[in-house]
Order: structure tokens, then C-alpha cells, then sequence
């Protein structure tokens, strides 16, 4: 378990954060740009003094104002993955990844070799950091916080500087380090495609606060994580069981709250588990189970509410089972389909629109 | 050195090794001066500040005799060396190397101030959440990163020692093979009948290490900025 609060005044700015992880987990800090979502992952790293507060990992307290606990930096073993990747250019790249190891505190639990591999390294080695593209360095900047030996990460919009192609090249990386290592991370980000692709758990930052905090699919809906990521992201982010693969259409069966999901997606062993995010402006609502109609995908569910949303158009939150989703459709539609609160209704959803990812 | 008389490769070797011991006695305290200057904010901070800089505004003379007060054998700092260490500083090449540095002092110390305060304070930061305590992180980061303004200062500092002459002639005056370096020798010949083509050779010789260093200097910095890819 992370546990952190942290309340620091810096001239009109208050910041006043609470949450916590369960643990191994990663966690977005998820905001908008200057809501101080750095400047408590420098507090978490010990890098900025808080005015008051307590930082603590399983059993190590990390700082405490009140018992007058404050281990400094380089004695947290807190690995920090910087926007700007902040590799020491008067060294190589293998001389940078062995400035951490050097340093390291306890006996290694990954090695140089290790690294190298699961990030790809070893054609890098050699090379002067402004030889490397920014994708690359990050790459560094990971492998180089790893190699540190923490018992967490800390990554500040590690791929904020990249463009779209260059921020695919490093995303795999992350997922990879994510399901093979057990480490904490804290994942600062305002990109929240990348937000659902790596994160457990969402923290919500408005103007310093902490304003909600709880599992990615429980925060996928929340009103004001809707307002940060615009119309068209809105959209729940469901968990699922791998079933096993349709045999006539080659698509995976994924069982979602208590209905199924066909979803296109290599091979999966039955029991992965997968994550879809269904967007609210692709759902289609139907109030009777749908026939001849090309779209393979029908979860059966009740509707719990009906809200305003932009535009002459409704949000329909539906559950399926224990799991909330959903759907935008047009006032008229609410009208005339009697869409209320109570009606047994059918969510429709082509395949073709999901992107499931491994969790 | 064929075209040098005996005096005057005394004057050269000796002006050698007076400024290789001022750069030397400097360079540390330098260092540090300029850290502090430009890192830490402490009462006191300006009037240090300004003190590291008195001689480039005081006329060396000047420098030369507060040097006699302090560090001459009845000085407060020069006789305990004395009683302590056995160390002589009047009329001896130490005397004439503490004269240099004092007056060198403040070249040194601006070069390194402007080197240090490029240097990314980020970079600092992220060694130390890779373990680097304070000196580790100055010695591993911060001093690497400010290497250019570093050698630039001394390559600086060792020029103006080696042309440094009233507070030098102030201060050990003016003997042979001990304090006479070569703007004492030229300033020497020039006052003895014929010799003036002395003094030329002196001068020439003068400007000839002065662009070396300069030259030098320029040299290692281009050489360093490459190394850190600037």
C-alpha cells in the first residue's frame, strides 16, 4: 500500500493532495496541465519539501511532518522517470545505466542485462545521449531509474514530448515493465489514452486537490474525469474474462458484467484479462433484443440513469451486471424509445469499434 | 633556449613555476568560492561577493602591501605560518605565487561562476533520486558539467599570474631567481643601461605565452562542449 498526503502553499497555489494505491498498482495522477500533479510527485520523491504531510510505502515511512520523518532523496529508493528524460550528457548511455547501479542501495533485483532486454537497450550502448531520439532517451531514463533498484516509480508524463509515433514506440515498454515487475507506479499523465493503457488505479487532480480518486473502470464515468477528456473519449472502461475464440468468426468472446463481448484480438487463453474501453458516442441503445442487424456485440442491461449531456443529446448510464457503461443518444431518441430510469434495454457495439488491451 | 641569456630563462622558468603554484593554491578555493556564491543565499552573500572582486579594482600596489600586513613575518597570518609551518612567504616564489593568486583570484572565480550557473539543476536532481549524496553528486555531475568554465579560469588565471607585477614587486620585491618572474625582469632591463634588447625578448616572450594561453584555453573549452555534445 502507497499512502501519501501532502499540503504545500507556493504563493497563491495550494496544493492539497490524499490517495492511496494499493500495491503492486499503478496509479494515474490525472489532470489537466498545471493542476500540480509534478509538484506532488516531487514531494512523493523528496525533491520539494511539503509543509506538512506523510509519504509511506508498505511499512517504510518514507516522511512524516508530524513525527519529523524526512528521509532524503537519494536514501528513498524512489525511481524518477522526468518528462525531459534528463540523462547525464557527459556520459554514454551504458555509463548512465551503471550510475544507478553503482549507487544502488540494496543488493540488485534486476540487473543490466535484464534491463537491456526488456527495454531494448543493447543497440544504444554505446551512443552519446544527443545522438538519441526522445523515445530512446526515455527508454534510458526508465531502464536508468530501474537499474536504481527502487521499490517504486515515479513517471512524470514520461511521453508528453513525443509525438503520437514515437509515444507508441515507448507505451509497450511500459506495459511490459507494468505485468513483469512488481514495482508501485505513479503515472503523471494528462494523455488519458495512456492513462487506460498502463493504469490500476486513477487519481483525479483539480487546482492542487485530489478532488477523486478510485479504480480505473469506477472513474472511467466520473463527471469531472467526462469533463477533462472531452465528448468524444467519454466512455466506460470495463474489465473482462477471455471465454475463448468464436469459432465461425475468428473474434474473441470476452465475458463483461453478465453479458458477452466479440472482440477482435489475436489469441487469447481463456481467463486473460482484457480491457475495453466503450465509448459512449459508439454504444447504440435498443429496448428490444435486436435481430438481422450486423452489429455482433449485445449486452443486456438496466438503465440507471438518464442525464443531460451536450448538444440536444442524452448520456444513458446502463448497468450490466454490476458494471455501469455509457451511451450517448439524441433527446429525440430518449423521447420517443421511453428511455428512463428502470427500462430493461440492449447495448449494441460493433467489434470493430473495441480496442481491448491485456491488463 | 638559445636566444635567452641565463637571466632571462631564469626569469622565464621561475614565472613558470610561480604561476603552476598559484593556479594550484587558487583552484580549490575558487571552486569553492563560486560555488557558494552561486548556489547558496547566506547574510553577507554581496559583501563576500565584492570582496572576491577587490583586485580587480584596487591598484596591485595596494594588494601588495595589505599582503605585506597580513602575510609579512611580524603579519598576524604570516607569522603564525611561520612559527607553525616553517613556511616564508616575503622575498620567496610561495610569496610571489600567493601574490598571483590573490590578484588572478577573481578571473578565476567569475569563469567558474558562469560554467556552474549553466549547469542544469535537473540533472542534479535526478542523480540524487538515483542514490548520489551531496559531494558524490558534485563530483559525479556538477563538476563535469562546469569543466569548461573550470579549465577556462585556470588556463585564465595561470596567464595573468605569469604577467602580474605590483603586487608581486610589492609584496617579495624584486630578486633574482627567487621573485624576479619576467614583467620584473623586462621592467629590470629597462631600467639598466643597454638593455633593451633584453627587454624586447622579454616582451616578445610575454605576448607569445599570453596568446598560447589564450588560444589553449579556447581549444579545451570547444574540446569539452563537443565531449558533453553542446
Amino acid at each position: 500500500m502507497l499512502e501519501v498526503a501532502a499540503k504545500k502553499q507556493r504563493g497563491a497555489f495550494l496544493l492539497d493532495a490524499k490517495f492511496e494505491l494499493p500495491t503492486p498498482g499503478v496509479v494515474a495522477l490525472f489532470g489537466r496541465s498545471g493542476c500540480g500533479k509534478t509538484t506532488l510527485v516531487n514531494v512523493i520523491a523528496g525533491l520539494l519539501a511539503a509543509d506538512s504531510g506523510r509519504v509511506a510505502l508498505d511499512d517504510t515511512v518514507l516522511l512524516d511532518t508530524e513525527r519529523g520523518i524526512n528521509v532524503a532523496p537519494e536514501e528513498r529508493r524512489i525511481g524518477y522517470v522526468f518528462q525531459d528524460a534528463r540523462l547525464f550528457p557527459h556520459l554514454r548511455v551504458e555509463a548512465n545505466l551503471h550510475y544507478a547501479l553503482k549507487r544502488a542501495a540494496v543488493a540488485p533485483f534486476i540487473g543490466v542485462d535484464r534491463v537491456v532486454e526488456l527495454l531494448d537497450l543493447e543497440p544504444l550502448m554505446s551512443r552519446r545521449t544527443h545522438e538519441l531520439s526522445g523515445g530512446e532517451r526515455q527508454r534510458i531514463a526508465i531502464g536508468r531509474a530501474l537499474l536504481s533498484q527502487p521499490s517504486m516509480l515515479l513517471l512524470d508524463e514520461p511521453l508528453a514530448s513525443l509525438d503520437a509515433s514515437r509515444r507508441e514506440e515507448v507505451l509497450p515498454y511500459l506495459e511490459t515493465l507494468r505485468d513483469q515487475l512488481a514495482i508501485p507506479m505513479v503515472y503523471v499523465s494528462h494523455n488519458f489514452d495512456e492513462v487506460l493503457r498502463l493504469a490500476t488505479h486513477l487519481v483525479l487532480m483539480e487546482e492542487g486537490k485530489t478532488v477523486a480518486r478510485g479504480n480505473l473502470s469506477e472513474m472511467s464515468l466520473h463527471p469531472r474525469v467526462r469533463a477533462i477528456i472531452g465528448t468524444d473519449a467519454v466512455g466506460a472502461i470495463v474489465d473482462g474474462t477471455v471465454l475463448g475464440t468464436d469459432s465461425s468468426s475468428g473474434l474473441t468472446r470476452v465475458q463483461v458484467g453478465q453479458g458477452e463481448l466479440k472482440v477482435q484480438f489475436g489469441t487469447a487463453l481463456p481467463g486473460t484479462r482484457l480491457r475495453v474501453q466503450l465509448l459512449a458516442r459508439d454504444l447504440i441503445v435498443a429496448t428490444e433484443p435486436p435481430r438481422h442487424i450486423s452489429v455482433r456485440n449485445s449486452l443486456p442491461g438496466v438503465i440507471t440513469s438518464v442525464a443531460n449531456d451536450v448538444d440536444d443529446s442524452d448520456l444513458i448510464a446502463i448497468d450490466i451486471g454490476g458494471i455501469l457503461i455509457m451511451a450517448r443518444v439524441t433527446k429525440a431518441a430518449t423521447r420517443e424509445l421511453g428511455l428512463a430510469t428502470g427500462k430493461p434495454v440492449w447495448a449494441l457495439v460493433k467489434s470493430a469499434s473495441l480496442r481491448p488491451h491485456v491488463i | 633556449m638559445m636566444w635567452l641569456s641565463a637571466n632571462e630563462s631564469e626569469a622565464l622558468t621561475l614565472s613558470l613555476s610561480v604561476a603552476t603554484r598559484s593556479v594550484l593554491l587558487s583552484l580549490p578555493l575558487a571552486l569553492l568560492l563560486a560555488w557558494v556564491l552561486t548556489r547558496k543565499q547566506f547574510l553577507g552573500r554581496t559583501m563576500l561577493d565584492a570582496f572576491v572582486h577587490l583586485p580587480l579594482v584596487l591598484p596591485p600596489v595596494v594588494v601588495g602591501y595589505l599582503l605585506l600586513l597580513l602575510f609579512g613575518t611580524r603579519g598576524p597570518i604570516g607569522g603564525w605560518l611561520e612559527r607553525v609551518f616553517g613556511i616564508e612567504l616575503i622575498f620567496t616564489r610561495n610569496g610571489a605565487a600567493l601574490a598571483t593568486a590573490v590578484m588572478s583570484f577573481p578571473l578565476m572565480v567569475r569563469a567558474m561562476r558562469i560554467s556552474l550557473e549553466t549547469v542544469d539543476r535537473g540533472l542534479e536532481d535526478a542523480a540524487r533520486t538515483l542514490g548520489a549524496g551531496a559531494f558524490d553528486r558534485f563530483v559525479s555531475i556538477t563538476l563535469p558539467l562546469m569543466l569548461p568554465g573550470v579549465l577556462a579560469g585556470a588556463i585564465t588565471a595561470f596567464s595573468a599570474a605569469l604577467g602580474e607585477f605590483g603586487a608581486v614587486i610589492t609584496f617579495v620585491s624584486n630578486i633574482p631567481g627567487e621573485t624576479r618572474t619576467l614583467p620584473l625582469a623586462l621592467y629590470t632591463a629597462l631600467q639598466t643601461p643597454g638593455g633593451d634588447s633584453a627587454a624586447a625578448r622579454l616582451a616578445i616572450l610575454s605576448c607569445v605565452l599570453g596568446l598560447t594561453g589564450l588560444l589553449l584555453s579556447e581549444w579545451f573549452a570547444r574540446r569539452v562542449r563537443r565531449m558533453l555534445g553542446r
